[in-house]
């Protein structure tokens, strides 16, 4: 069952007095929603990511998943990152468990139910053999039965598909969120790729950068799969970017920050 | 037809792989071989020199034909078993300490940057004081003579194997630790499944160098005190001339950390996760 996450005017600061690396987003994603989170990098949607999932706690504000505030990591919000990190010493199938055996399942269970998931994902022969023999696609639709073996509410995407190669990526766009539908997961994947967003988001949102915000929303409301040839998917992107330049106006953006710190400076002094 | 035909030719090449492997390993030992047979010249040369001088003649049972018929008769009486079973226990006794030691205060070490930064400097002070040096406190600090080698070689162990983990604890993948929080591991969990396994090929080459270190301190270290050993053997052959007997034990010694070192590699290899 997807949850609801709720960002209660989230601002953060990684040290105390330095300027804010988000301020003040607030938003909401409904349960099996799939939002796409872009901006350019460095612009702090990865630190927003890891807040969702509990790795980061933001300095001000905070994450609720269904009502209750995150304050750490848990296998129920689970995250895939851009490297698939999988554990060299363990076989595809000990990688994929690994959720399920930390939560104190049997072996032969945690095994019977991941073989479910490889199949999915068409690495039902592969399942015995070491990870570091597989290619990048391969080891990231690992990562990807890793995360989805815990029955997770929320599926948090970092970057996933942005070191495969453009065949492996294209499928995965696809694949991704047809599993997120099938099995009612909300999903937030964050990337600097606007077919990407719009290929796999219901909604898009853009961040600015310095300090991080939400400063606009776009709903795709195409039909699956989405096709990047379709005219509807091209008059979108044609929006996105649009709407991505116009917050990405840098000297008037930075022109304010100085102005704050000058301010923040005399208030101390 | 074709299934005679593929039987046959099965048939003799089923002949031809049992010497295969045969073939090759001989292939394999041929320069371990002339290393050996080189080795056994310099020291048959070295036995004849020694013979034909009139100053030294008397070493001359240090030459390889005494030896290995000193060897011999070492094996065939059994004297030497229990001379190898009380060196090989201190050694393990030892290594056993520095494990439980190395390996908690390594990853500690190697985890916690802070304690990295406090311990760095009086732990490179201590490993670099031989262990030998030890000896009169050890002796001092311990009841027994047994119990005073055991320190030296926790002392001659816990070094490499603590360095040697910290080293792997540091090289771990932070990614690896984000992943497993992530899916919701605990602290023995993170442990046993993640630490561990990631740090324990370094683990087992901090056990190598321990070994090596291990066992040649061994031998002075038992010069002293104790009545048993392959190092108290050395010197009671030394104090009765029996010179044979000597370099028979030598050969043991030799041997015995050759082994020791064969066993720690195939370990390294069952541990190695590294794809080559």
């Amino acid at each position: 069952m997807g949850a609801t996450i709720s960002l209660d005017y989230i601002t953060h600061r990684f040290s105390r007095g330095a300027a804010p690396t988000l301020e003040k987003i607030e938003n909401r994603i409904e349960p099996g929603e799939m939002v796409a989170l872009i901006g350019r990098s460095g612009c702090g949607k990865s630190t927003l990511l890891h807040m969702l999932a509990g790795l980061l706690i933001p300095s001000e504000g905070c994450v609720r998943v269904n009502g209750h505030q995150v304050s750490r990591p848990s296998a129920k919000w689970n995250m895939m990152f851009q490297k698939a990190s999988l554990y060299p010493w363990m076989s595809v199938r000990e990688n994929a468990a690994l959720g399920l055996l930390f939560s104190g399942m049997a072996k032969a269970e945690a095994f019977s139910r991941v073989d479910e998931l490889l199949e999915m994902l068409g690495l039902h022969d592969k399942r015995d053999v070491n990870v570091q023999s597989l290619s990048g696609g391969q080891q990231q639709r690992v990562a990807l039965a890793r995360s989805l073996a815990t029955d997770p509410e929320i599926l948090l995407l970092d970057e996933p598909f942005s070191a495969l190669d453009a065949f492996t990526r294209t499928a995965l766009q696809e694949e991704v969120p047809a599993i997120c539908r099938d099995l009612d997961i909300t999903m937030v994947i964050v990337t600097h790729d606007i077919d990407e967003a719009i290929a796999m988001a219901d909604r898009v949102m853009i961040m600015s950068q310095n300090p991080g915000r939400i400063v606009g929303e776009l709903d795709v409301e195409l039909p699956w799969p989405r096709r990047h040839m379709d005219a509807g998917f091209q008059s979108l992107r044609d929006q996105l970017m649009t709407q991505f330049k116009e917050t990405d106006d840098g000297l008037a953006g930075r022109k304010a920050i100085t102005e704050t710190t000058d301010d923040d400076a005399e208030n101390a002094a | 037809m074709s299934t005679q035909t593929t039987q046959a030719l099965s048939g003799t090449s089923g002949a031809q792989v049992n010497l295969a492997p045969v073939i090759s390993w001989l292939a394999a030992l041929r320069y371990p071989a002339i290393g050996i047979t080189t080795l056994l010249a310099l020291w048959w040369l070295g036995g004849y020199v020694v013979a034909n001088d009139p100053d030294m003649w008397a070493f001359a049972n240090f030459a390889p034909a005494p030896t290995f018929s000193a060897l011999y008769d070492l094996v065939a009486s059994g004297d030497i078993w229990p001379t190898i079973v009380s060196s090989l226990y201190r050694v393990l006794i030892g290594l056993f300490w520095g494990v439980v030691i190395g390996v908690p205060v390594g990853v500690l070490i190697g985890y916690v940057g802070t304690a990295m930064k406090i311990a760095n400097v009086p732990f490179q002070f201590l490993r670099m004081i031989s262990p030998l040096a030890w000896m009169p406190i050890a002796v001092l600090a311990f009841a027994t003579w047994d119990a005073a080698i055991i320190f030296l070689l926790v002392m001659a162990t816990v070094w490499p194997i603590m360095f040697s983990t910290a080293h792997g604890v540091r090289r771990i993948d932070p990614n690896w630790f984000k992943v497993a929080k992530n899916l919701g591991a605990s602290g023995p969990q993170m442990l046993r499944r993640i630490i561990l396994p990631a740090i324990m090929t370094d683990v087992m080459a901090g056990i190598r160098l321990a070994v090596g270190v291990a066992w040649v301190v061994l031998v002075p270290a038992e010069y002293l005190g104790v009545t048993s050993g392959l190092g108290y053997a050395i010197n009671d052959a030394r104090d009765t001339l029996a010179y044979d007997t000597l370099a028979a034990i030598v050969l043991v010694i030799g041997l015995i950390g050759y082994g020791l070192d064969t066993i720690c590699g195939l370990l390294i290899k069952r541990f190695n996760w590294h794809v080559e």
